[in-house]
């Protein structure tokens, strides 16, 4: 499935001065950045600055105009590749978290995996229970979405992403609909992943938690990173005034 | 349920905006809400006073009780269940013609797109009466399947004229169901991997079944009342039969009442429960979402 040429030792997600524009409105307007194995996002940036539109290209859900966007060596934007062979290596979590509403939380996270990798049904049960397990909800197998509440049903949605078992996992503002309590147990189950050593690439508004977890941080502005680096350094000495007043009123 | 929404704006949290077009349940709801004594209303008046009234010209009361004794047997085994037949048969194809096409009416290919267009429109608000004629008029009367000839029932062309649009109305129903479903859906479903045909028929029209339920029924209880329409093209039903039997009684006018009554009755009492449950089913499912 991935490029012969590539190996852990180079990005996993690599994007390239990539562009993106709605009709004529510029949303990304050279973005590049590379993403090790293993390794942890943050992006932020100020509302409109193209975050989701960025990791949106990185699965392939929007389109790009220029650049390059490579998983695991490969193309995302080839338009002789399956978007449906990329799509299984990456992983999603939306901010509304969009479980399927007439399914059961053990079925939103069986029905990929069966229908879409054709496994065998009993073996992703298994699977699926377990992952349940480990974003605790536990007893909520026979729940329906909207049984449930927000944190409880944007774990069961990375419990469906992990189901695929993917390489890459995208959040994009995954808990900006939680209540403040539910926030916690949401950013716990995203730490535990990172703690396994998932690559995971994150947009957040949450300015602890991208300190904590985050092995790098990028800031957006108008479709361009204005600023990134490692997260000690990020926040002690941002150089760019646009970053300034950005962490200045989100501190 | 808790349900919190993005703090970003200050504007008031509104549900999110529903389709409001016309009514689409108006014929259940007209229907639906009457009084369930309507029926022993209409009764009284089609049967009971005529024959009072008209006792004692040329037939007694009692004697146009045993002609409608005589007759209720065969109007119902050979003419309403024809006209039930007709309804199922009519749904049937309606359904399945009519969920392709809605389903064309929202593909990603422009041409299907617009042709499906172009027949939802074309069916949709035509006369019933002239489509029944046309198709009872083009159809062959037999059709030739791997080498043999099978007749074609006058009733299974009427079958056909209903269906045509039956399947455009429907077909509506479909679209508007579809595009009920947040795009979100489609969005997480294409992140999962899965391809446009299985997330259209594992996750959206599942999903949207039962809100197509009540709409359904009601296009199937405004048909059924108009299967009467095919008696015009000569297809054996209720309202022909009734006809043939005032005939046969020597077509005096006092029969009038009672048969064109029993027609009205039994239609009546026949769609009036499937009124009700189709406004039983729109609250619950409208509750459940
Ligand atoms: N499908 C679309 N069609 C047209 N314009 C779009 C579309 N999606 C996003 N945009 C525009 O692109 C710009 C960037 O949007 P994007 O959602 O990527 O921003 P963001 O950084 O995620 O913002 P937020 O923090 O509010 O989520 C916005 O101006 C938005 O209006
Ligand atoms: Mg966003």
């Amino acid at each position: 499935m991935s490029d012969q040429d590539w190996t852990d030792q180079q990005p996993i997600v690599s994007i390239k001065d990539v562009h993106k524009a709605f009709g004529t409105l510029e949303v990304l307007k050279g973005v590049s950045m590379d993403i090790m194995k293993g390794e942890v996002i943050c992006i932020i940036g100020p509302s409109g600055s193209g975050k989701s539109t960025l990791i949106r290209c990185i699965n392939a859900l929007n389109d790009i105009q220029a650049g390059s966007i490579t998983i695991e060596g490969q193309e995302v934007h080839d338009t002789k590749l399956d978007k449906l062979e990329l799509r299984k290596k990456v992983g999603m979590v939306f901010q509304q978290y969009n479980l399927f509403p007439h399914k059961t939380a053990l079925e939103n996270v069986m029905m990929a995996p069966i229908k879409v990798l054709k496994q065998p049904r009993d073996e992703v049960e298994v699977r699926a229970r377990a992952l349940i397990k480990k974003v605790r909800l536990e007893g909520k197998e026979d729940s329906y979405p909207g049984e449930l509440s927000g944190g409880q049903q944007q774990r069961v949605a990375i419990a469906r992403s992990l189901a695929m078992d993917p390489d890459v996992m995208l959040f994009d503002e995954v808990t900006a609909a939680l209540d403040p309590e539910t926030v916690k147990e949401v950013l716990l189950t995203i730490k535990e992943l990172a703690a396994d050593g998932m690559t995971c690439i994150l947009v957040t508004h949450e300015m602890g938690f991208a300190r904590e977890v985050a092995d790098h941080i990028y800031f957006t502005d108008r479709g361009v990173i204005v600023e990134h680096g490692p997260p000690e350094t990020f926040f002690e000495s941002a150089s760019d005034p646009r970053t300034k007043e950005f962490l200045g009123q989100i501190l | 349920m808790t349900r919190s929404f993005n703090t970003s704006t200050d504007l008031p949290v509104t549900l999110e905006p529903r389709y409001q077009g016309p009514d689409e349940l108006g014929f259940s709801r007209w229907l639906g809400r009457m009084p369930v004594w309507v029926l022993p209303l209409i009764a009284a008046v089609f049967l009971i006073w005529p024959t009072v009234v008209e006792a004692q010209t040329v037939y007694s009361a009692q004697k146009i009780m045993d002609i409608m004794a005589k007759w209720l047997p065969l109007l119902i085994t050979q003419g309403f269940l024809m006209n039930v037949i007709i309804s199922f048969f009519t749904m049937l194809f309606g359904t399945i013609a009519g969920l392709f096409l809605g389903l064309g009416r929202v593909s990603d290919n422009s041409g299907i797109r617009g042709f499906s267009w172009l027949v939802v429109q074309l069916f949709r608000n035509s006369p019933w009466l002239v489509l029944l004629f046309i198709v009872m008029l083009t159809l062959p009367f037999e059709i030739r399947i791997a080498g043999t000839y099978i007749a074609v029932p006058d009733w299974m062309k009427a079958v056909f004229g209903l269906s045509l649009p039956i399947m455009a109305n429907l077909a509506e129903i479909v679209r508007g169901a579809i595009q009920s479903v947040p795009s979100a859906q489609w969005e997480a479903a294409e992140s999962l991997a899965f391809s446009k045909r299985q997330i259209m028929w594992q996750i959206i029209l599942p999903q949207c079944f039962k809100r197509m339920i009540p709409p359904w029924m009601n296009w199937y209880a405004i048909m059924t009342m108009a299967t009467p329409l095919v008696s015009l093209l000569g297809v054996t039903e209720l309202v022909t039969l009734s006809r043939q039997a005032m005939e046969a009684e020597g077509n005096n006018p006092s029969l009038l009442m009672p048969f064109f009554g029993f027609a009205l009755i039994i239609f009546f009492a026949y769609c009036y429960p499937i009124a009700r449950l189709t406004l039983r089913l729109e609250k619950k499912y409208a509750v459940k979402g």
